[in-house]
């Protein structure tokens, strides 16, 4: 019982280390704050893949009452260890991402025109603002034969484990 | 049947649309994932490069104020100590009105045969200029006595300048304000290509750091200077923090003139300290924005800053000292009278008062001088000097007042420093800029005393390197510009530029100078700058693998050659200072563990890097720290190699290193020393070649990745 309780803090202290060195790099002035539009960056840092929509519901939880423009790391450490420690907005399998680019690709050609990616992002979900989808079509576009090859792209863009 | 099939098409569109929506996110909560973890590549990497950056400043100041309390507490007792530190110190003065245009007889530099450079001829004229600019495109070398001709007429012009200009956008005039630009002419020929060049109807204020780093400053330097004498009235030039001999022979200007001007060299540094000296510190532009190279601080006073000789400051870095008074009391001539432009009855306001909220670069309390002396008593020791030469080096409290300058000149030396060297943060309030080493660091609450205090409503400044080539902080109050992109590494930011109209609405330009980055992906950008950065780091972990390996085995309980993660992050931190991220470098930086813990030992055979000078067991130690400091030693050989002839003797090498030791608290054998020097000398001359020494240390990496 002790060993298991043991065990468990030594994970809990691991998170908090890794959520401290994320916080960290944003920490501009050392004073354990940073800006509010920067937690979106430092929560996927830490290998969560959540949704605009998502990351809205943690970041009410994190405000102030009267936001300031800044999140302190006290209010961000036990809300992002919860996070954590559930495993909530885990990253997303190859295969299911593949089934999200097969959704525009109805006749399973294996490819996608540009222009459909474009209108896709563009319009659906939680749409890509204009350098968003230019960078994505810079390294998904295949540049002899102007198409998205979606399935190599997936492969290619596979992040490491930190 | 018409309901059914309409509630089934109904349903499916609905699925459909959900399906796509439901899509759409997946994909770009995938991509957003992907872009964050860029973007912490991307931030780590310039906080590398920063850190090291910034930390290179800080020794360049703990060296010279090293060497500057030697000067003033150590007397020489042998000819060798006194050469040497004379030969560092020495300042030649010059009476700058009567023999300027005799030292600096360029009449007689004549111009060889086969010369094809560009030619300049006195008064300049717009044509000259522009075709300056086009030659220095076309990779053209000016020639010495042009540049001597060309820094001499500056001069002249400057000396007329007020310590701060003043300008306005009346007639309709859109005014440019440039950044830090440090040497790189291809985006200062980029500006001039985007905006035109400096003319009657296009004014510009250049704010400072024109030089180092880069490999054209003197092209840059000249091109500026030759629009100056040109437009006096349209162009304008602020000084930086790198307009400063002492600055430039730690980051390269130095090195660059003596390369292109292997004769002439020396006479042209010479001249630019003078130049540099009178470059005016402030600009402002219709007495509502301020243009300053590096920030302000509390105590900032314009009225003062209109009053003092800034031309005494010939480097910032330098803390004004009196000289020894005769025995009559009487002040030497030559010495720097600050009372000469001023109502020496006018009391001293509050804001003279040196406060402690910027450390004045070489500020030596009691307590640091008594352990300085104590150094210095080992070093002679080294030295061999006998205990009958001791000479009395706790100087006796009377004899102290004179070598401290007035509080006067302590205030007026701290408001040009701050100028040069502070930084904005957005904590309230102001402390010392402990990292630089010298100015401040200003908060929002700074910024708005001191823009009140003067009726300004915008602070514009440079010194600090910026992503995306500027940044507004503090409420909009103060604009940070920077015109140097690909600063640290090929595609590591873009510069900018801001040109004003009489609205005072700034209006951005953005750039970044090479061809190649444009086509690369923002992972291949970050990509490359990011292993410039490592290669960096890895170089300073390697040059500091003695520390690191001890403060591991005191880490390491077991004794088996294993740290945890844990230990290795909080041990490399505590030893380097660098106050990186280093777990989440780690993975760069050590490719190998094993469950949670990493061999120290095989880590530094990773890191290792091939080295031209043979190590032994012996010299391994000291190899190190030579490495460590070769930044402090090129700066010292240059300042001791005082014909420019680029060698320097056994002798020399010998006494610079038993001086830098003390400075660094090593103990160095006289024995390593000069097996070490004979082994660098490569020719067998008895010389050391000072180029040959530091390319001795570019050391080449073992491990390409």
């Amino acid at each position: 019982m002790a060993e298991e309780r043991e065990i468990a803090e030594a994970m809990i202290s691991e998170i908090h280390k890794k959520i401290t060195d994320a916080f960290d790099v944003f920490d501009h002035e050392y004073n354990k704050t940073v800006d509010v539009r920067e937690i979106g960056t430092i929560i996927r840092s830490l290998g969560c893949c959540p949704s605009e929509g998502e990351l809205h519901d943690i970041l009410a939880e994190i405000e102030d009452e009267e936001p300031t423009g800044y999140i302190n790391f006290d209010r961000f450490l036990p809300t992002m260890t919860k996070v954590l420690m559930e495993r909530r907005y885990r990253p997303i399998p190859e295969d299911v991402l593949l089934q999200a680019f097969e959704v525009l690709d109805q006749e399973k050609k294996g490819y996608l025109m540009p222009e459909q990616l474009t209108k896709f992002m563009s319009e659906e979900g939680e749409p890509f603002t204009q350098e968003e989808m230019e960078e994505m079509l810079s390294a998904a576009v295949d540049p002899d034969k102007n198409v998205i090859l979606y399935k190599d792209y997936v492969t290619m863009m596979a992040v490491e484990a930190p | 049947m018409g309901c059914g099939s309409s509630t089934t098409t109904v349903d499916y569109s609905l699925k459909k649309s959900e399906r796509a929506m439901k899509a759409a996110i997946l994909i770009q909560r995938w991509y957003r994932r992907y872009t964050a973890h860029l973007e912490v590549r991307r931030r780590c990497t310039w906080t590398i490069f920063q850190s090291i950056e910034y930390s290179g400043e800080q020794d360049q100041i703990k060296l010279y104020n090293f060497f500057s309390s030697l000067m003033d507490h150590f007397t020489p007792s042998n000819t060798k100590e006194r050469d040497l530190i004379t030969s560092i110190f020495s300042e030649k003065e010059i009476n700058e009105e009567m023999e300027l245009e005799k030292y600096y007889d360029f009449e007689n530099i004549h111009l060889s045969e086969g010369y094809k450079g560009p030619h300049l001829c006195f008064p300049l004229t717009a044509s000259h200029a522009a075709a300056l600019v086009e030659a220095f495109r076309h990779k053209q070398h000016l020639h010495a006595r042009y540049v001597l001709q060309l820094l001499l007429e500056t001069w002249k012009l400057l000396k007329l300048m007020p310590n701060i200009n003043r300008v306005s956008t009346c007639y309709n005039k859109e005014i440019t304000v440039c950044g830090d630009l440090h040497g790189k002419l291809d985006d200062l020929l980029l500006i001039f290509y985007k905006n035109g060049l400096p003319s009657v109807e296009k004014p510009y204020i250049f704010n400072g750091d024109y030089v180092d780093r880069g490999k054209d400053s003197i092209e840059i330097l000249m091109i500026l200077f030759a629009f100056l004498l040109v437009y006096p009235n349209q162009v304008h030039l602020n000084r930086g923090n790198h307009e400063d001999y002492i600055v430039n022979l730690r980051y390269g200007f130095t090195k660059e003139v003596m390369q292109k001007y292997k004769v002439h060299g020396k006479k042209i540094l010479r001249l630019l300290q003078i130049v540099f000296s009178w470059l005016p510190l402030a600009t402002i532009i219709d007495q509502k924005i301020l243009i300053i190279h590096g920030g302000i601080s509390r105590s900032t006073d314009l009225d003062v800053i209109a009053t003092i000789d800034r031309h005494k400051y010939v480097s910032a870095v330098k803390q004004p000292k009196r000289r020894k008074t005769t025995r009559q009391g009487q002040r030497q001539p030559g010495e720097c009278c600050c009372g000469i432009n001023r109502n020496d009855s006018s009391p001293v306001p509050s804001t003279y008062r040196s406060g402690s909220d910027s450390r004045p670069l070489n500020s030596i309390s009691k307590g640091v001088r008594l352990s300085v002396d104590k150094e210095l008593e080992r070093c002679r020791k080294q030295v061999g000097l006998s205990d009958d030469t001791r000479v009395s080096l706790l100087l006796s409290e009377s004899d102290t007042e004179q070598y401290e300058a007035s509080e006067l000149e302590n205030a007026e030396w701290k408001q040009v420093v701050d100028i040069l060297w502070s930084d904005p943060v957005n904590q309230e309030g102001c402390i010392p800029n402990v990292v630089r080493g010298g100015g401040c660091y200003f908060g929002p609450d700074v910024t708005k005393e001191v823009l009140e205090k003067h009726n300004f409503q915008l602070l514009i400044r440079s010194h600090e390197c910026k992503q995306d080539g500027y940044e507004f902080c503090h409420n909009r109050k103060v604009l940070t510009i920077f015109s140097a992109s690909n600063y640290y590494e090929e595609g590591s930011n873009r510069g900018a530029y801001v040109r004003m109209g009489p609205d005072l609405i700034p209006h951005f330009v953005q750039y970044q100078s090479s061809k190649t980055t444009r086509k690369l992906t923002m992972r291949q950008r970050v990509s490359r700058v990011e292993r410039s950065a490592i290669r960096d780091l890895r170089e300073q972990l390697f040059a500091h693998r003695c520390d690191l390996l001890r403060a591991f085995e005191q880490c390491d309980k077991t004794k088996k050659g294993k740290i945890s993660l844990n230990d290795w992050a909080n041990t490399v931190e505590s030893v380097m200072q660098l106050g990186l991220p280093w777990r989440i470098l780690r993975s760069q930086l050590v490719p190998n563990t094993t469950d949670g813990h990493i061999d120290y030992q095989a880590w530094f055979e990773h890191l290792a890097i091939e080295q031209p000078i043979k190590e032994t067991p012996q010299s391994s130690s000291l190899l190190e720290t030579l490495y460590r400091n070769r930044s402090n030693l090129e700066t010292i050989f240059r300042l001791i190699d005082s014909d420019s002839s680029g060698l320097i003797s056994f002798e020399e090498f010998r006494q610079t290193w038993k001086l830098l030791s003390s400075h660094l608290n090593t103990e160095i054998s006289d024995q390593a020393i000069s097996d070490l020097a004979r082994s660098i000398d490569f020719n067998k001359d008895g010389n050391i070649d000072i180029n040959e020494f530091m390319e001795a240390f570019r050391l080449v990496d073992r491990n390409p990745s």
